[in-house]
């Protein structure tokens, strides 16, 4: 089974996340790696590939750093990486986003799976999946916290507020991940070595056969206008409990109107 | 005025809250009609009239909820050809209705805006409010073409009365056999706590490591304001409560009146899920911890014995 992970590098969530004069995340003045979530899709692939045979492609679209997240995953096993970068890229929003990674999963050629994980931890938007899906005609089996893959097709468990669902589809399929699926591995020593070796192609927009209008600022239906950093929320009273803690608690709520 | 399409959330017809704010929000952009999916129209009429429907699109098709997101993309794409002239459409942000719009904006070509804080109209069109990294920031974006689609939060804006017609126009939908790829073939319902929906919920109560996996204290808590219950990554990922009541970025975005954080340090995870709580107060036995940096108003202590005295006084002071 081939698979294709989607991955995004994205600003450690640690540091101090900011965004660009031009109103886009600032994904290079800022320490970066692979985005957290995706971690659970990449572990997801490798497993269903040791348990069988096949390879695992990853993919992410970025900026030249970017190419870290995919670095980062080839030491945790997957076999090779392609990296969508070109200048023309930047700007884009979700919509042109899974554009050009559908044209990517395209010409990687036709993977049995596509995995990515829930969201990415900068935009936690959680849309590209049901995107993609939409652009490449695949059935979409998202946000599941279970996953086994046989004869031919793909069974996950989707958790929502009121239930949990098992949703059935036949490869080839797009399926996307929570935390919850399973305990994303730490590269080995070995794998880091290994994945010096591990081919990683670089794609321009032309590879894929798309034009500059049809991405970045130019070719995303979305704009934002304005940025604003929150002011810091001013710290209140903060008391050690004396005995009396729980009624301080209340009398605050009481005279905030909150009970 | 164009119109503005509201999809429903609504169970068994029952309409949620949601659906009141929502349209109550679509009334600043534009006429607001309802998208009702499922049998119990009849049930959602009066409320939807209520907060100014005049329009209810009904779709009754059992493929929307018998396959995976794709027939909903698609029942939302029917009721905008036979709208005709839409100002926006409007989704309450759950990750069903969030997946269903970025369907329907592949399909109509269309801007996708999620998890809006505020929706007013500007003098260049419809401008949308978001949060970004952990709530450290505010965005104002416009959709630039297309039908602008917009998941909006919950409790953002208080609901609005507005009486209006409810006039039902049936939609007749087929659906395509792409979008029933994915099939929903078993559904176990949870089993209901008697509380508030964590996102809807005016006050929620919060436990994490500090718990030490009894959450007891916190539900007494929760329970005697009439709060929902959440849980921290941390204690969610112990086996100690439910994924589905995870507050943080990869849980429930929740910004409710009063947010109580019991034993829960207050780790950025955790921030970028309730960071736009209006008020927060914080029960730790670390001073250190960084959740006291966010709060109005803290308790260095025990939370096995502040919250039951605090119970207590809630319970005094209700009686």
């Amino acid at each position: 089974m081939n698979i294709v992970v989607c991955v995004k590098y994205v600003p450690d969530a640690q540091s101090d996340r900011t965004f660009s004069d031009d109103h886009t995340t600032d994904r290079t003045n800022v320490d970066g790696l692979l985005s957290e979530l995706d971690e659970y899709a990449v572990e997801e692939a490798l497993k269903l590939v040791e348990a069988g045979e096949g390879e695992v492609t990853v993919l992410t679209v970025g900026p030249e750093v970017a190419v870290e997240a995919v670095k980062k995953a080839l030491k945790m096993g997957a076999h090779k990486g392609v990296h969508v970068c070109d200048d023309a890229i930047h700007g884009s929003d979700a919509g042109a986003t899974s554009l050009v990674l559908a044209k990517a999963v395209e010409k990687i050629g036709k993977p049995d799976l596509v995995l990515t994980g829930l969201a990415s931890t900068d935009g936690t938007m959680s849309v590209v999946p049901a995107m993609l899906a939409e652009r490449l005609g695949l059935p979409q089996v998202t946000q599941v916290s279970e996953l086994s893959v046989a004869d031919g097709s793909v069974k996950g468990r989707r958790d929502t507020d009121i239930a949990s669902e098992t949703v059935e589809a036949s490869l080839p399929a797009l399926v996307g991940v929570t935390d919850q699926i399973n305990e994303p591995r730490y590269p080995s020593l070995k794998g880091i070595m290994a994945a010096k070796k591990k081919p990683v192609e670089t794609w321009s927009l032309s590879d894929l056969g798309l034009d500059a209008a049809q991405v970045g600022f130019e070719g995303s239906w979305t704009k934002v206008v304005d940025v604003t950093q929150r002011p810091a929320r001013e710290k209140g009273e903060v008391q050690p409990d004396e005995g009396d803690g729980g009624t301080k608690l209340v009398e605050f709520l009481n005279k905030s109107k909150l009970v | 005025m164009a119109e503005v399409l509201v999809l429903v959330d609504h169970t068994d017809g029952a309409v949620k809250k949601t659906s009141a704010e929502l349209l109550t929000i679509a009334r600043r952009i534009g006429t607001p009609s309802a998208v009702f999916i499922g049998s119990q129209v009849e049930a959602a009429r009066p409320r939807l009239a209520q907060f100014g429907a005049e329009k209810v699109y009904v779709i009754d098709n059992a493929d929307v909820a018998d396959y995976l997101v794709a027939p909903l993309a698609e029942a939302l794409e029917a009721v905008v050809k036979q709208a005709g002239d839409v100002a926006a459409i409007l989704v309450p942000t759950s990750g069903t209705n969030k997946e269903a719009a970025a369907r329907l904006a592949v399909k109509l070509e269309s801007g996708l805006i999620t998890d809006a804080q505020d929706v007013q109209a500007g003098d260049d069109g419809i401008v949308v409010t978001q949060t970004a990294f952990a709530g450290g920031y505010t965005l104002q974006g416009v959709v630039t073409q297309g039908t602008p689609i917009i998941t909006v939060k919950p409790n953002t804006t208080p609901p609005q009365a507005s009486q209006a017609g409810a006039q039902v126009v049936p939609v007749e939908l087929t659906v395509s056999d792409t979008a029933k790829g994915a099939k929903i073939t078993e559904v176990q319902e949870k089993k209901k706590s008697g509380r508030p929906e964590l996102t809807e919920a005016a006050i929620v109560v919060s436990g994490g490591r500090g718990t030490g996996g009894d959450f007891s204290p916190v539900e007494g808590f929760a329970d005697a304001l009439g709060a929902a219950v959440g849980a921290s990554r941390a204690a969610v990922d112990a086996g100690w409560y439910p994924h589905s009541n995870q507050v943080g970025q990869t849980g429930k975005q929740v910004s409710p009146q009063l947010y109580v954080a019991c034993g829960i340090s207050g780790a950025i995870q955790h921030r970028a899920g309730m960071q736009t709580s209006k008020t927060i107060v914080a029960v730790n036995k670390d001073e250190e911890a960084p959740i006291f940096e966010l709060v109005d108003f803290g308790i260095v202590g025990d939370l096995f014995n502040v919250l039951p005295q605090a119970t207590e006084a809630v319970k005094q002071a209700k009686s």
